[in-house]
């Protein structure tokens, strides 16, 4: 069965938004908001759940914090202790400020890189993908929502767009 | 209008009572002759002794406590030639001389501790203040009068602390090893230094910093008062704003140089270039805490309705990220003079890690571990009590802090979180909420003539 949707454009935020306030209380199924920029409470007004992204990157943190300290106390401390200065080289804790650095720089690199990785991942975003896009014009100055019309009556959601200030709607076949 | 409650009425003077007692108990039971510190020593160790003769298995064990207890200045005698020989004159009356003058500096410096504590409060919401103006934050005009009623102790605290520091001037006690002429007629590093260090221009020095951090808290609430009365123009607002700018010009110079003269000259041998940067994230991070604090009490006594979870998470989150600041700066001062270790400067901490383990690292969980582990996540900067747990151990800690940069120069092995520094505290503590809360009930609640209230009641984050 091929799935239908229908595209509602919208030139400002404000209206958009209330037109996803509506459409959430007549219970349409949106299914993609596009925006040219962040639109400041969009995300719970459709009742997204919250990013885990943080949870993700303090995770990696402490990742990268063990890999600083097992890698320093295997190289300086078990596999070769020199004398390098009068550094005591006995235990980890005895030389530990002069790893303080290194184990920050290595918990941050962790934390910000994987976390940007996992970001990319999770929004599938990476060079070459094809652009999913699917008017140009929301990259600029406008706002289009995507309604899922395959169990609707589409007369009756088109003129309800309409009302909610619409200033194009079209029906397409979803690919 | 808030009203005192009765509770809030008689606490503080419970409080004030309670501490004044306890600390004249510390200051009666201080040792005056050499003789009474032999007879305190030993009753002491007696009783370390006997409390550890039943585990007299433990024989090793049992002999490090014991070293602990009697024999430390020889074991962790930091002047190295002089190690082999305060061995001999252990016994002598040079050491117990030594002890006297610790064990009669320690209500001395419990009382000095809490005093520079309470008014370090208070200033640092002073500076938090300013900055409030300088930024013109739009979230914070409905805490401005919590603050301006939190930093009333600034002058109550200022004269209080200016006293004991003229006491000190007047050889009431040995808090300031500089202040000794025999010592610095012995000692050419001091003699080198006596063009700052010295009792006139120290307390000239004092003086001003108090005088005029207290002109600006009176001139910023004054106009803070009239911008209410008239807020046609924000001609008030206005120069409520150049002069918090002109007030944080004055401020940083100032503060530097007051941490010298207040805590960093009790090791006159002693010197750190980030020191006032050090004890200024120190009073910042404990003066933020008290405004959450007050702010939640009063919050949940009904008087700041206007004030909501996302007022909590900020002030949550600047209280997560200063005392990150905090530690940086700690560590920061720690590591350099650790790796290093140029003996002038490393004795410094020798003397901590030695006599103040503890405290010293104890601080560092406090400080930094508790309060980045709890206050990371954005939910828990909107729970109230979580916000109020996390204060409170933030606040010990950086009481400690003060602690530790006092009490090793002044009383030294001799330290003991004892009746007089619990006592000190509270004595202070009572004064604190005394005149906070007294100074609440002055003024409306929200300052109304603020041109950025709307904001900061709508304030969402």
């Amino acid at each position: 069965m091929a799935s239908k949707v229908v595209h509602a454009y919208y030139l400002d935020d404000e209206v958009l938004m209330d037109a996803v306030k509506a459409l959430k209380i007549k219970h349409y199924h949106i299914e993609e908001v596009f925006t040219p920029f962040p639109v400041h409470g969009l995300d719970k007004l459709m009742g997204l759940p919250h990013t885990r992204l943080a949870i993700c990157s303090f995770l990696y943190g402490l990742v990268g914090l063990t890999v600083a300290v097992t890698m320093m106390n295997y190289i300086m401390i078990e596999d070769w202790p020199q004398d390098i200065g009068g550094k005591p080289s006995f235990s980890y804790i005895e030389n530990l400020p002069s790893f303080i650095p290194i184990m920050f720089e290595l918990t941050v690199f962790f934390a910000a890189h994987l976390m940007v990785i996992t970001f990319y991942m999770r929004s599938k975003l990476w060079p070459f993908k094809k652009a999913e896009n699917p008017d140009e014009r929301t990259t600029d100055d406008h706002f289009l929502v995507e309604v899922d019309a395959s169990h609707t009556n589409v007369d009756e959601l088109t003129a309800f767009l309409k009302d909610t200030g619409a200033v194009e709607i079209n029906l397409k076949d979803k690919e | 209008m808030y009203t005192l409650s009765k509770n809030l009425k008689l606490i503080p003077i419970i409080l004030m009572v309670v501490g004044a007692i306890g600390l004249a108990i510390g200051f009666t039971t201080t040792p005056s002759t050499i003789e009474e510190v032999k007879e305190q020593l030993a009753s002491h160790h007696d009783a370390h002794g006997a409390a550890h003769a039943p585990a007299a298995a433990h024989g090793a064990h049992d002999k490090a406590e014991h070293g602990h207890g009697h024999d430390t200045h020889k074991a962790a005698d930091t002047h190295g030639a002089h190690a082999a020989k305060s061995h001999d004159a252990h016994d002598s009356d040079k050491h117990y001389e030594h002890v006297l003058h610790q064990l009669q500096n320690k209500p001395w410096a419990a009382l000095y501790v809490a005093a520079f504590f309470f008014f370090m409060i208070a200033l640092g919401v002073l500076a938090f203040y300013a900055i409030q103006f300088a930024a013109q934050a739009g979230w914070s005009p409905l805490l401005l009068r919590v603050m301006e009623g939190i930093t009333a102790y600034l002058l109550p605290g200022g004269i209080i602390l200016f006293v004991i520091l003229a006491l000190s001037g007047f050889h009431m006690n040995h808090l300031f090893v500089w202040m000794d002429p025999e010592v610095v007629a012995h000692d050419e590093l001091i003699q080198g230094k006596s063009g700052w260090l010295n009792v006139p221009f120290f307390l000239i020095r004092a003086a001003i910093y108090i005088g005029v951090w207290s002109l600006y808290r009176h001139f910023a609430v004054k106009y803070s008062r009239n911008q209410d009365e008239s807020p046609e123009g924000n001609v008030w607002y206005k120069k409520s704003f150049k002069l918090a700018a002109v007030f944080l010009v004055f401020f940083i110079y100032s503060e530097s140089m007051m941490s010298w003269d207040w805590i960093m000259s009790f090791d006159p041998h002693w010197f750190s270039t980030l020191f006032g940067w050090y004890v200024f994230a120190s009073l910042f991070v404990s003066g933020i805490t008290v405004i959450a604090l007050v702010t939640i009490y009063l919050k949940s006594k009904g008087y700041l309705e206007q004030v909501n979870d996302s007022h909590i998470h900020d002030l949550a989150k600047f209280m997560f990220g200063i005392s990150v600041f905090w530690t940086y700066l700690w560590f920061s001062q720690f590591m350099l003079i650790w790796y290093s270790n140029i003996p002038e400067e490393v004795t410094y901490f020798i003397t901590r890690i030695n006599d103040f383990k503890l405290p010293f690292f104890g601080m560092l969980i406090m400080n930094f571990l508790f309060p980045i582990l709890l206050l990371i996540n954005s939910d828990y900067k909107r729970i109230n009590w979580l916000v109020v747990m996390g204060g409170i151990v933030i606040l010990l800690g950086h009481y400690i802090d003060v602690f530790n940069m006092v009490m090793p120069a002044t009383v030294g092995k001799s330290w003991f979180i004892g009746i007089s520094e619990i006592s000190a505290v509270l004595l202070f503590l009572g004064i604190f909420i005394y005149v906070v809360f007294n100074a609440l009930t002055k003024a409306p609640l929200v300052p109304k003539g603020n041109p950025l209230l709307e904001e900061s009641k709508h304030f969402h984050y």
